[in-house]
Order: C-alpha cells, then sequence, then structure tokens
C-alpha cells in the first residue's frame, strides 16, 4: 500500500507510571487509507518483546483498526487538517491504548445495539460493540473524542 | 492486500480476499461483487482463507453484498474463515446472517 503518511513513533519509559513501562505515540492523517499501516506498525511495538498468542494480535488489530476509524470518519470527518493521536502503554501483563480525534465528541451510550433483530442486516454501527466484546476494558473522556482500550496480554 | 476472483469448473464466482478486509478497501470489495452481479453471475463465494482481520466496515460490506446478491436472486457463500475471524461474525450474530463453510471446498461442493 502507498500512503502519504509519515509515521513517527516515539518509544519512552511512560512518565507518570508506577511501575515501568513502555510508551508508544504516534500521529496520523485523518485519512483512511492510513489505517492498515497505522495498525501494523502499532501493534509491531505493542507486541514486541512479548510472546503473544494469535488471538491477542488479532484482537490488537480489529480494536485498533475500529477506533482508528471511528476517529478518523466520525470524529474528525475526515478532514485533512485534523489528526488522530494514538498513545500506547505497554505493560508487562497489558497493554493500554489511547486514540484521540480532533472532533467534538460523542455519547457512546446512544450508540443502538447492532445484534438486534431490525439492527442485523443493517450495513453500518458494529464498530463500537466490537471493541467493547473484544477488549478487557473501554473508557471514554468526558468530550467522548478518546477512547481508551485495555487489553491483557495472553 | 487486495481481492482476486477466479471461476471454478461449474460456474461459482470465488472471490479470494487477501490480507484485510477493513474500511479502506470495502468499497473495492462492493465495486468488484457488484460487476460480477451485473455481468450475470448468481453464485458468489467469497473465500477468507488468506486474510488477516476484518473491522466492522469490512463486515458491513459483506452485509450490503449479501442483500445485493439476494435481491439479485443469487446467494452468497463464506468460508475459509479461521478462529478469531469466525468470533466476529458470532459476536456481532451475523453467522446467522451468512451462510459460512469450513472450507472452500466445501462451500463449492451443491452450490
Amino acid at each position: 500500500m502507498t500512503s502519504p503518511l509519515r509515521l513517527c513513533v516515539r518509544r519512552s519509559p511512560a512518565p507518570d507510571a508506577r511501575e515501568a513501562a513502555t510508551l508508544v505515540t504516534l500521529r496520523i492523517p485523518s485519512d483512511v487509507a492510513c489505517i492498515e499501516e497505522a495498525v501494523e506498525l502499532v501493534v509491531r511495538h505493542c507486541l514486541a518483546g512479548h510472546q503473544t498468542t494469535r488471538t491477542t494480535r488479532f484482537r490488537l488489530q480489529v480494536v485498533l483498526s475500529e477506533a482508528l476509524s471511528n476517529a478518523i470518519m466520525r470524529g474528525n470527518c475526515e478532514d485533512c487538517e485534523k489528526w488522530v493521536d494514538v498513545r500506547a502503554e505497554l505493560w508487562v501483563d497489558a497493554i493500554r491504548l489511547y486514540v484521540t480525534d480532533e472532533g467534538p465528541g460523542f455519547d457512546p451510550a446512544a450508540v443502538p445495539d447492532p445484534v438486534t433483530p431490525e439492527q442485523l442486516d443493517i450495513a453500518g454501527g458494529r464498530g463500537l460493540y466490537l471493541i467493547r466484546k473484544l477488549v478487557d476494558a473501554v473508557q471514554f473522556n468526558e468530550q467522548g473524542n478518546s477512547i481508551c482500550m485495555t487489553l491483557r496480554r495472553q | 492486500m487486495g481481492f482476486s476472483q477466479t471461476r471454478d469448473t461449474n460456474g461459482v464466482t470465488v472471490v479470494q480476499v487477501e490480507g484485510q478486509l477493513i474500511v479502506g478497501n470495502r468499497q473495492e470489495l462492493k465495486d468488484l461483487v457488484q460487476a460480477a452481479v451485473e455481468a450475470g453471475e448468481r453464485r458468489i463465494l467469497i473465500d477468507f482463507s488468506r486474510t488477516g482481520y476484518i473491522d466492522s466496515s469490512g463486515l458491513g460490506a459483506l452485509v450490503s453484498i449479501s442483500k445485493r446478491i439476494r435481491e439479485a436472486g443469487g446467494e452468497l457463500r463464506l468460508a475459509g474463515l479461521n478462529e478469531d475471524l469466525r468470533s466476529l461474525f458470532e459476536l456481532t450474530k451475523l453467522d446467522t446472517l451468512f451462510s459460512i463453510a469450513e472450507t472452500p471446498q466445501q462451500a463449492l461442493s451443491g452450490f
């Protein structure tokens, strides 16, 4: 895939960490063509030096792809002047991923359940549901423009 | 990342998803299947044996594709999903919406 993206990853000790954690940060433009490359890069850094199951890798790939897609398309409305920030805190037993956009935010409680019979054959609306199902914890900031996903290492 | 299209000896259109099926390429798959349907193809198998991961946009594209094929009087089957990929269909209950076979060979049998 060709992409105009210049990805920068910073690996450093998390300054506010109580224990030894590594921080990876990444800033990507609001272009869905960048998602696959960004996912590949962040997941590689998240798993480096750890024995990981295929399922953990898969879940990381899917939830990061979902969060970036939501941030770019819904949060930033694909505005090329806006950016999406990814922050990954890498712990011995867990990975915590923050994805933040520059949009006004949304109310996650207002998202309809996509597995009801009437929603089942509708094309959209499964992203947040999938994230909730695939990670161990999901939180949003008050504004609703930043998601925090925690996945225990397996 | 991409899609390849072949036709088996019984005339079933087989589309293989290589790499990811995500927001960045879902339209390409929809266009490919749409063109096949417009060309008169009515039996379509999507093979995920070489797929890494699928996001919700990819799942949504499959829902749209399934509808389009049904409207044309055709049938869509899916095959080759590994355990992780299959879990996405189960979690979203889309396994109840699609005809899913273990392998492409099983899907093609009696298609």
